[in-house]
């Protein structure tokens, strides 16, 4: 396990590097001294009890939390700690939410819309119109995701697992380099979870993807290396078959 | 091109415009069907506060900022164009000064402040009737929005700086005529304000400035930046992980609001001829949302709609029965929000039964969304 | 801002009579008798009157007291003929005439009588002489009041008969205002320089802005000897020392009062706001009620029970608590409850409701506002030392927040209702599963933070006008103290309510009342800028959404 790399040339082939972030609430470490990197275009699961500190890992990457200490990089060589949650959005980081979080009062169609890479900008946005390429990538992940049918329903209308594709949908419009996701299959029926799992394996041919996730029998579909959170910080990493004998992830997490 | 309701609204509004002073002016005092010129005054009021309403229901209805404090907004308008008017006024006030308003006078004062200056153009005082509620709400939303205040913490705050404004408007040395405020207005471009052609015109003005800030209203709404502006409301935190600065956004449209709220106060003042600080009682500023809230929020001519109802009422009531007034007032905002939360808006158009059914929240657009149209 | 109140009368007369008939006259004898020095008082111009009164009080005979007094309240008059003065009251419709002095009845007023006249200066002159004439009197209320009129119309010859009066003076108060007299008749009318200066040294410990007036008057005189302006200036600057310090003192007594009728107001909002989340814009309405409880339990213990009518409040405490906690269920029951999660609308139907209440009570108690007075041992002030006093009605106010909010920390810590209560809170469903009814725990809870406002509104009561309008006063100071100090935190609301409580008051000796609450809700805006959750804000894993 080697958690501390030093340098930035060596950071270079990181989507992203986390040295000895350190998060505290009231005196409660949420994460404690915690070090991690992921390699670019690599998809890895992160499991742990309840409290581990995996959505507080989330809140600081995506900018929602500072850290108390610690260092935290995006390719290498760009400071995430400094920037708020949109600048992080902007430079490529997408974020699912735990609770599927999509705009339910409008049409799946225009959910996507939003969520589309392109200027950000107030009076950018007020002026838009849509041009014929990116309807079409609209409709690409429309396809992607499985919505064509539904694609002028009301959001808030959708299913629990179609809200969940949605989400994952209006991320990809975002054309990250990084997703992050949360909680992707709960709530979903195996066969909905099967194909969330295809689709995130099919994502991440093309870009970094980090899924926070208990459901075991999903994240070995996934077929990606695990890393264990447990009180904040890595209790270990590896193959899930690996951290499955590991005596201490089932001591805290798995249970005998 | 527009929807509907946007068309049967326009044709209402068009209507009004050309009717009323054609029924003033045109028909003889005796006849059936003439408006006497106090209506048209009257009326002319009521537009104004469509336009406030409307005003309202942009930054409510629209991106959820429930704000407690566009009167003060409406008021700064209304200061602004008194300021004009007594600027107007010349040496015919009672003290005959030939540039400082009686109240000036009376207190004493030798010269005029220097923010009286220019205001004595008309072209000034009408930038300026959009500036000053701009600046005052841009001020107000970057400290507020930057910091992430939303929700009700927002509301209290927009109730606490009217309030601050009333309290400080009250004062004399502020310059702006204490607690009675300014009146006895003479002429506004040369017109005299008593005459009927000169309230007539005003009637129009404000017609076409409602008719304005509806359109403009439904512009924003119906753009890329209008369903953002639902998205904030409804799921802020995903906006921002969307990439959207959603405190600029917000910005955007709470200082637009408060410009449209600005003009109506500035075409209200010369029609009720006084513009004083009770306009920014905290009171006035919620009994707006009411307006809102009553004729449909999310939907501009709903809101349009209740600030007549709900204002031909109040005149209705505090003449013939004055006490029974604040119990109707209070009992529209009770029933409003627990029987008819989308208003007479939801109402009318679940009768017409061409909409889809209501849900919890205004839909911005009809289901058949082709993104990017108006 | 507290309602004035009328003092109670200062009845000299009687006390003064009743002295000048049991008491040997005093030792200080005048050449002639008392009885020509009253003639005297019928002589032509104020010259001659103030020379007459002058005598009579250096007579030192207490029996001229309540001719003076007669004189002051323009009730001696002369008989035109013979020019005999007498005192003319009015009995039974017609005017009476009595010996100023010993007070026989002397008839009907038929012959032609002629008011003797008095000016301003001559008005200062009696008072002084009344001083120094009921300096011995048995009543201390009665001395302290004799002890003030010399000091503010020193005459030389009242010092003799003060120095006397304070060798035999036991309450240690009005020894206090005797020798503060004295020095101020030493520094004005002593007879040599040493005297005088030894007067002004001696003024300097006694801070009060009348002190300050009269070393300031001496300082600034021009016949003033240069030593003696010079002693007098440095009493005077060690006087404003100590006035400075008094005047801290005073604005933070006053401002821990504002504070804690903020606080009053504020705790019930703690609760239904801070802790359940609901805004409820009829808060302040609660409290209007809880004034006009009080009020009428005061009318109903003056109808039927007139001799306890001081321990109406004992009564009306818990009869508001009750109204306004019943009001506050019914409330939650019919309106609140179905607009759990919407607090934006939940802001509207209340306020609503606040316009239908205030419109309830001013068709029930009509637009006046309504008189509820102070019981006895609420009135007056507690003197701690001259020019520094706490009003009984503030300091028995900011005991009973400090008991409301002590009582319920320990509701919400040590019962099975407040632990119900913050199960509810924190979480619903759990709470719902092991079969607390959650319904029933937001009814009480609701119920409670009303019917703490009711009592708010009995504090009230006592300092504010009763009015329709009373509760649209408190409701945007109150959420601001619980948004400052932090929603959900008693300790937080308790620390708010103080601090903007002394922060207005410090503010507004500079800036003005209106001004001084501007500054704060700028302040208090900008430090939500900052942080939004208030200063006792609980911190924890940023919430989704």
């Amino acid at each position: 396990m080697t958690n501390i790399i030093g340098g930035s040339a060596m950071r270079e082939e990181q989507i992203l590097y986390l040295d000895g972030i350190t998060v505290s609430f009231d005196g409660f470490r949420a994460l404690d001294n915690l070090s991690l990197v992921f390699d670019v275009g690599q998809l890895r699961a992160i499991i742990g009890p309840n409290g581990a500190g995996k959505t507080t890992l989330m809140d600081v990457i995506t900018g929602l939390t500072r850290p108390d200490s610690g260092e935290i990089f995006f390719q290498g060589d760009v400071d995430l700690s400094k920037l708020d949650e949109a600048a992080i959005a902007n430079l490529g980081i997408g974020r699912k939410f735990q609770k599927p979080t999509v705009f339910e009062s409008h049409s799946v169609f225009d959910n996507l819309e939003l969520a589309l890479k392109a200027e950000r900008g107030v009076f950018a946005t007020l002026f838009a119109r849509l041009t014929a390429t990116q309807r079409e990538r609209i409709e690409a992940v429309l396809e992607t995701i499985a919505l064509t049918d539904v694609r002028d329903e009301i959001a808030g209308t959708l299913s629990h697992g179609q809200k969940q594709w949605l989400e994952i949908g209006m991320l990809v419009m975002q054309e990250p380099d990084l997703l992050l996701v949360d909680e992707p299959v709960a709530g979903m029926t195996d066969a909905e979870t099967a194909q969330t799992a295809t689709l995130l394996k099919e994502i991440a041919r093309t870009r970094s993807v980090i899924v926070v996730e208990h459901d075991m029998a999903f994240v070995r579909d996934l077929e990606a290396p695990v890393t264990v959170l447990h009180e904040g910080r890595v209790l270990a990493e590896g193959t899930l078959d690996a951290m499955q004998n590991d005596e201490r992830v089932i001591d805290v997490y798995l249970g005998r | 091109m527009f929807s509907r309701e946007t068309v049967l609204f326009l044709i209402a509004l068009g209507l009004a415009t050309v009717l009323v002073p054609l029924a003033n002016l045109a028909l003889a005092p005796e006849s059936v069907g003439h408006v006497p010129t106090y209506v048209v005054s009257l009326l002319g009021k009521y537009l104004c506060y469509a336009l406030l309403a409307i005003s309202v229901d942009l930054v409510w209805g629209f991106c959820g900022i429930l704000s407690l404090g566009h009167g003060a907004f409406f008021a700064l308008g209304g200061y602004v164009m008194g300021m004009h008017l007594m600027r107007g006024i010349g040496d015919r006030g009672v003290y005959g000064h030939p540039t400082l308003p009686d109240f000036m006078v009376f207190l004493d004062w030798k010269e005029l402040p220097w923010y009286w200056h220019g205001l004595d153009m008309f072209p000034l005082a009408a930038l300026l009737v959009f500036l000053v509620p701009g600046a005052l709400a841009f001020t107000l939303g970057w400290f507020a929005f930057r910091s992430r205040v939303t929700g009700v913490y927002l509301s209290i705050i927009t109730q606490a700086m009217t309030f601050a404004l009333m309290l400080a408007f009250f004062r004399n040395d502020m310059g702006f005529g204490g607690n009675n405020g300014m009146t006895d207005f003479k002429e506004l471009l040369g017109f005299d304000l008593q005459s009927d052609g000169m309230r007539n015109a005003l009637y129009v003005a404000s017609a076409l400035a409602l008719g304005f800030g509806y359109l403009l209203s439904r512009a924003i709404t119906t753009s890329k930046l209008g369903r953002l502006l639902a998205g904030i409301r409804d799921a802020e935190a995903r906006t921002r992980f969307l990439g959207y600065r959603v405190e600029h956004y917000k910005l955007f449209v709470f200082t637009v609001s408060a410009m449209l709220a600005g003009l109506a106060g500035a075409l209200y003042v010369p029609q009720v001829g006084i513009i004083n600080p009770s306009e920014f009682a905290p009171a006035i500023s919620i009994e707006i949302v009411i307006w809102v809230a009553v004729g449909g929020r999310g939907t501009l001519w709903g809101a349009a709609l209740g600030a007549f109802a709900i204002n031909y009422a109040k005149t209705y009531f505090t003449g013939a029965l004055p006490d029974a007034w604040l119990f109707v007032l209070g009992g529209l905002f009770i029933v409003s929000t627990l029987f008819l939360p989308k208003g007479i808006a939801g109402l009318l158009r679940a009768v017409a039964g061409r909409w889809p059914k209501p849900s919890a929240r205004p839909a911005l657009k009809p289901a058949t969304a082709e993104a990017g149209d108006d | 801002m507290s309602r004035r109140r009328p003092t109670a009368r200062r009845c000299l007369g009687p006390i003064v009579l009743l002295l000048a008939l049991c008491f040997s006259p005093l030792t200080v004898h005048a050449d002639e008798p008392l009885e020509t020095l009253v003639q005297a008082l019928a002589a032509k111009g104020f010259k001659a009157k103030t020379k007459a009164v002058e005598a009579l009080a250096a007579s030192g005979d207490a029996a001229a007291a309540p001719v003076l007094e007669a004189l002051l309240a323009g009730k001696l008059h002369y008989v035109k003929k013979g020019r005999r003065v007498v005192r003319i009251e009015k009995r039974d419709g017609a005017k009476a005439m009595f010996d100023p002095l010993a007070g026989t009845d002397l008839g009907p007023a038929k012959r032609k009588t002629k008011k003797i006249t008095i000016n301003n200066k001559l008005r200062r002159t009696i008072r002084g002489a009344l001083g120094a004439l009921t300096l011995l009197s048995p009543s201390p209320t009665v001395r302290r009041d004799a002890a003030r009129a010399v000091f503010r119309s020193p005459r030389a010859d009242s010092l003799p008969l003060l120095e006397k009066a304070l060798a035999k003076e036991l309450d240690d108060a009005v020894a206090h205002e005797m020798r503060r007299a004295i020095a101020a008749l030493r520094l004005t009318a002593g007879e040599d320089l040493d005297v005088r200066l030894a007067g002004a040294h001696a003024l300097a410990d006694f801070p009060d802005p009348q002190v300050r007036d009269l070393l300031a008057r001496i300082a600034n005189d021009a016949a003033t000897p240069a030593a003696l302006k010079a002693a007098s200036e440095e009493g005077l600057a060690a006087l404003n020392r100590r006035l400075e310090l008094l005047s801290l003192i005073q604005n933070l007594f006053q401002g821990i009062s504002l504070g804690s009728v903020l606080l009053l107001a504020a705790i019930g909002l703690a609760i239904t706001f801070g802790v359940m989340g609901v805004i409820n814009m009829a808060h302040g309405e609660m409290v209007m009620l809880g004034a006009y409880t009080t009020f009428v339990v005061q009318q109903l213990f003056r109808e039927h029970l007139p001799a306890w009518d001081a321990y109406s409040l004992a009564v009306a405490i818990p009869a508001a608590f009750l109204v306004g906690g019943l009001f506050g269920i019914a409330i939650e029951r019919g309106i609140i409850r179905w607009l759990y999660g919407r607090p934006l609308e939940t802001l509207l139907a209340t306020w609503g409701l606040s316009l239908i209440l205030q419109q309830l009570v001013r068709t029930l108690f009509g637009p006046t506002n309504r008189e509820v007075a102070n019981p006895e041992w609420m009135s007056g002030a507690l003197e701690i030392t001259g020019g520094l006093a706490f009003t009984w009605n503030r300091i028995w106010i900011i005991v009973f927040a400090l008991a409301v909010i002590l009582a319920l920390t320990a509701l919400m810590r040590w019962t099975r209702f407040g632990l119900d209560m913050r199960a509810v809170t924190q979480n619903r469903r759990m709470a719902g599963a092991v079969g607390i009814r959650s319904g029933m725990v937001d009814a009480l809870t609701f119920g409670l933070g009303s019917g703490i406002a009711g009592m708010a509104g009995v504090a009230l009561s006592q300092i504010d006008n009763v009015s329709p309008n009373l509760g649209q006063g408190y409701i945007i100071d109150s959420f601001l103290v619980v948004v400052f100090g932090g929603v959900g935190n008693l300790w937080g609301t308790l620390v708010g309510a103080l601090s903007l409580g002394i922060a207005n008051k410090f503010l507004e000796p500079w800036a003005g009342a209106v001004l001084a609450k501007i500054l704060i809700l700028v302040a208090v805006i900008l430090f939500i800028q900052k942080r939004p959750r208030g200063l006792f804000a609980l911190k924890g894993r940023a919430v989704e959404n």
